[in-house]
């Protein structure tokens, strides 16, 4: 099926289970310790070998002596492979460096062997056997000081303009030139990349955890040079991804290489120590933002200038994006550069770009508030812009911006804010509002789904459809209930399979969206073959209540597959819609903190985002997804940062007592308010994203109810008390 | 980590005895340490030597009205105890800010003493570490030192001592009893418990090979108001940046330590005589000879506002 009009009246519209909040139907599998996750797949593996990764003790060299022959006679040793003996292997489209390092060492903690054993001890204690001996080359570690060699990156299309900027900036009457900096950051999912290989002679199976199964087993296929039909990923439950799932990492590439060596299955999860400098991360950002306004607040010119770093081959964060989009203003610019970096490998994580883009951009729009003197949410709103600014004739599909801000401001109370900051006392608390704009592109992707009537009346999904934790097994079963009039009980789903048909997948949060529409596509296909095998007329055959009526017939659903279950399967596409319109999700992020008088400890007191993203599937599971998105963006404002030792090029807090992540007592008070939309031009389904739009300007919203509670602004993310304390009001 | 043998002791002066005979022999009580050291092979013994059941459970009254504390009583329970809770309040905050509540059921007053530095260059074994490797260099020194000593370091060691409970104790004047291999019996003021690194700074307590602690005494109640502040980054689960224990008495006087800043809980009492004076005077004796690098200067600061926000809040 091909999306390419805008959606009309179809059977979603009914909503009798569509976008109720129903509990996850994974939920009791979760909460009761059965949900087969990778590492722990007993039902599928009997016996495995352990594996056991051993990382690069430096950051950039090579590797001049190796010694494995003392883990080799280890006890319980099955095998050990290395980059020496692993036998040609290639690389992932979606991996920057190898997967298996030697002997040139990329980056920290790269791989350089897997140690299979009987027991997971036995492999631990046989890997700390290995002598190494290295030789260091010289490698650049610092953003800041590689920041004026860095370059375009790749594509070409890293600049963008529109009139002409420096003119109209020089002329502004209000001014903003500032810079801002964002750190290094870690996914840091409760479950590590872990998985579990088989070998069926040359056919591979890979039990692992991982977002994008078809991405992935074209990217193990490659790595080990094998033809993409002789691999199977399955991957139903994933404790967590963030994008740092979306590829193959190393734990699939070594167990499927420990597993051919020991000559059995082998399970294997990156140490966490390892999952630091081993996989990847979200890099850290300098940004310069200019803006030019009238002194009635009108922007008259806006650029963004980005530098990232990765390593040779990498990619740029894209932290300018949301600024081509955000604001009016005639007079536009946007630089992306990248410079080469000898960290581990930068890529996706959550909101890729926007992030950090947003956490500088919305402090930016605060602080131009502030010099005009107008409210930072006025502000906002005058700026609106329904159409694309850089191209007018392209209109928003959707954008209640305002919406969402109007309705933030009122719920949380931001007529009580002082304008003038370090204003409020509570104790020894300074106490501060802020507030940012959230927003973050709504993406389609192609996706595909098989639907099966059983003879039970049940009906059954497969999709290689992925649920991080979000939520998709549910949306999934609404979609197919609505669809075909059933129960959600009457429906199974079934995910994260290779052998099923190809989703859009996990990522970008375009997945519940997209996938959803590919189970519309099908489940459509499924009425008709139904319809025609009950001998009712596809065209005006109505599905409710487990039976299928036209006019005056009715005849039980289940009956259509009295003679043998009725399988279909279907896909969306995706036509020109996304290109005529632009389709985005918005909202506003509404923040208070209380910064510690003497200490200038940062808490925050409570929170909330409204929300305007389509038609919401699933109120419960999205709320969920926002909420943890703002916990995210929270740990970004305050205290996430993977530290970079630029001596030694690693990142130096690698576990998670180092990379402190909020915690429940840091965040006693979150609501989240999704207005009422639904968007023709997304899918059938009307429905958009939201696990990404929910992190999109959380920081700078912290950032700002810090300013507003003591004055101090702070452009170095994390914002933390030592940033803080020598401009804090002096205390008796 | 490496396969190590596992015994169960029979009586504290067995289990000193058998530490004393095998350098690669180590006390477990919660683990809550040691074992994440092990799987790192950071700690690497050979034999572990349970001291789970040897009755050092209680919390009692002493003849001059302290408390005895057994070496095995639980943080959790220590932390609850009335009497704590009553007389030793700066205690029972500490312990209550520290680690998480699964921890602290797991962990021992003994145990909580010896928890090694959270410093990351020494979580890391291919970093160069002085107290892995007496005389391998120190690879913290030059690079992330936020979180580090400004006190009391040397060139060979900025780590700093991760306890809460052990600034509580130091406050209090609390006295370390032990166990010796032949049996003998002795007390450690907690002031000399924990050692500066100098150039040993592998050499952490003062107990000889073998010795065990038994039990913690706390002298009779000092009344006034008692305070534990721990500034950290985020709101729970986290090693202080500064923490600042305190008893402050109605006239303004008083005595202040503080934790996070050195490798021992970091105390003196010569700067307490300033505490009418207020956190600048209190600050002048007690941060004196500070060394920062350029990452942890802050701490200095943080530690006068934060006994200053102490001192307010007794005034309250």
């Amino acid at each position: 099926m091909k999306f390419d009009t805008p959606a009309t009246t179809n059977p979603i519209d009914q909503l009798k289970v569509v976008g109720k909040p129903l509990d996850r139907i994974d939920g009791p599998l979760k909460t009761t310790g059965r949900a087969p996750y990778a590492y722990e797949r007993h039902d599928a593996i009997e016996n495995p070998g352990y594996g056991y990764v051993l990382g690069a003790a430096i950051a950039k060299g090579r590797i001049t002596a190796m010694d494995v022959s003392r883990a080799k006679a280890a006890p319980g040793v099955l095998a050990v492979v290395t980059a020496e003996t692993a036998g040609k292997l290639g690389k992932g489209d979606n991996n920057t460096a190898k997967l298996l390092g030697g002997p040139e060492i990329e980056h920290y903690h790269q791989a350089v062997a897997v140690v299979m054993a009987q027991s997971f001890e036995q492999a631990r204690a046989a890997a700390s056997l290995i002598k190494v001996e290295y030789e260091r080359a010289k490698g650049t570690f610092d953003l800041a000081s590689a920041k004026d060699g860095a370059t375009k990156p790749g594509d070409g299309k890293a600049d963008t303009a529109v009139g002409d900027f420096e003119t109209a900036f020089a002329a502004a009457p209000v001014k903003l030139d500032e810079t801002y900096t964002t750190p290094d950051q870690a996914h840091a999912m409760m479950e590590p990349h872990a998985s579990i290989a088989a070998w069926n002679g040359d056919k591979l199976t890979l039990w692992t955890s991982n977002q994008m199964i078809a991405w992935s087993t074209g990217d193990v296929a490659k790595t080990l040079g094998l033809p993409k039909e002789n691999v199977r990923l399955v991957s139903p439950f994933i404790g967590g991804g963030f994008g740092g799932k979306l590829f193959v990492r190393a734990d699939a590439i070594l167990a499927a290489l420990g597993a051919k060596a020991a000559g059995r299955p082998v399970k294997l999860a990156l140490q966490r120590p390892l999952m630091f400098n081993n996989t990847t991360h979200r890099p850290a950002t300098i940004q310069r933002i200019r803006i030019g306004a009238t002194p009635d607040g009108k922007i008259t010119a806006i650029g963004h200038e980005s530098w990232s770093g990765d390593l040779p081959g990498g990619g740029p964060e894209t932290a300018v994006q949301q600024t081509r989009l955000l604001y009016a203003g005639k007079d536009r610019m946007t630089k992306t550069r990248l410079a080469v970096l000898d960290l581990p490998e930068g890529n996706a994580m959550r909101a890729p770009g926007e992030a950090p883009g947003l956490m500088a951009l919305e402090v930016a729009i605060d602080e131009l508030a502030e010099k005009l003197r107008i409210d930072p949410i006025e502000l906002r709103i005058l700026n609106d812009t329904q159409v694309d600014p850089e191209k007018p004739e392209r209109p928003f599909s959707q954008r209640q911006l305002v919406e969402c801000l109007r309705t933030g401001a009122d719920k949380f109370g931001w007529a009580r804010r002082s304008a003038r900051p370090s204003q409020v006392r509570d104790g020894r608390w300074l106490v501060g509002m802020g507030v940012a704009a959230a927003f973050r592109n709504n993406m389609v992707m192609k996706s595909g789904a098989r639907v099966r009537l059983e003879a039970s009346g049940t009906v059954t999904v497969e999709t290689d459809m992925t649920d991080i934790g979000t939520g998709s097994y549910t949306i999934i079963a609404q979609t197919t209930a609505e669809m075909m009039g059933l129960p959600i009980e009457k429906v199974a789903v079934r995910l994260g399979d290779s052998t099923f048909p190809v989703s859009a997948g996990s990522g970008g949060q375009w997945g519940a969206n997209s996938s959803t529409a590919g189970v519309y596509a099908a489940c459509v296909k499924l009425r008709e073959t139904v319809a025609a095998k009950l001998g009712l007329d596809p065209k005006t055959a109505e599905f409710a209540d487990g039976r299928v009526k036209v006019g005056n017939q009715s005849l039980p659903l289940v009956q259509a597959a009295a003679d043998g279950p009725v399988t279909v399967e279907d896909f969306m596409e995706f036509g020109n819609l996304a290109k005529t319109h632009q389709q985005s999700t918005f909202g506003g992020h509404f923040v208070e903190v209380g910064v510690d008088a003497f200490t200038a400890e940062i808490r925050v007191r409570r929170m909330l985002a409204v929300c305007a993203a389509g038609r919401i599937l699933n109120p419960k599971s999205a709320r969920s997804q926002v909420i943890g998105a703002m916990v995210m963006g929270t740990g970004a404002a305050l205290m996430e940062e993977l530290v970079v030792d630029k001596r030694l090029g690693f990142f130096v807090n690698h576990d998670l007592a180092g990379y402190e992540a909020p915690v429940h007592a840091d965040i006693p008070h979150q609501e989240v308010i999704f207005l009422d939309e639904t968007d023709p031009m997304s899918s059938p389904m009307k429905a958009k994203g939201v696990g990404e739009l929910g992190i999109c300007g959380v920081g700078a919203a912290v950032a700002n109810a810090i300013y507003n509670a003591t004055g101090v602004r702070v452009r170095d993310y994390p914002v933390t008390l030592d940033k803080l304390l020598e401009q804090m009001p002096l205390m008796a | 980590m490496k396969a190590f043998a596992y015994e169960r002791a029979r009586s504290p002066r067995e289990a000193a005895s058998a530490a004393a005979n095998d350098p690669g022999a180590r006390f477990i009580a919660g683990g809550t340490n040691l074992l994440d050291l092990m799987k790192l092979e950071i700690e690497t013994p050979r034999r572990l030597i349970d001291v789970n059941g040897l009755g050092l459970d209680e919390i009692k009254p002493t003849r001059d009205g302290g408390l005895r504390i057994g070496a095995l009583v639980r943080n959790t329970d220590l932390a609850s105890d009335k009497r704590v809770r009553k007389d030793y309040g700066v205690l029972s905050r500490a312990l209550l800010a520290g680690a998480s509540g699964q921890l602290r059921n797991k962990a021992t007053t003994a145990g909580n003493l010896l928890q090694r530095t959270r410093c990351p260059y020494f979580y890391d074994p291919n970093m160069p570490c002085n107290k892995r490797r007496p005389g391998a260099g120190c690879s913290a020194i030059g690079g992330f030192t936020r979180s580090h000593a400004v006190l009391g370091a040397s060139e060979a060691c900025i780590a700093t001592h991760p306890s809460d409970m052990a600034v509580a104790l130091r406050l209090l004047d609390a006295t370390v009893e032990t166990v010796r291999p032949d049996g003998g019996e002795r007390t450690i003021p907690i002031a000399d418990f924990h050692r500066l690194p100098g150039d040993t700074p592998h050499v952490e307590t003062a107990l000889a090979r073998g010795e065990l602690i038994t039990a913690v005494t706390l002298p009779r109640p000092l009344g006034g108001q008692h305070a534990y502040h721990k500034v950290r980054d985020r709101a729970s689960y986290a090693f202080a940046l500064v923490s600042v224990a305190s008893v402050i008495q109605k006239d303004g006087s008083g005595r202040v330590a503080l934790g996070g800043v050195a490798h021992r809980p970091w105390r003196v009492e010569a700067a307490e005589a300033a505490m009418t004076q207020g956190a600048k005077a209190v600050g002048e004796t007690l941060l004196a000879g500070a060394r920062t690098t350029s990452q942890n200067g802050f701490k200095l600061t943080l530690a006068e506002r934060a006994l200053g926000a102490a001192m307010a809040q007794a005034r309250a």
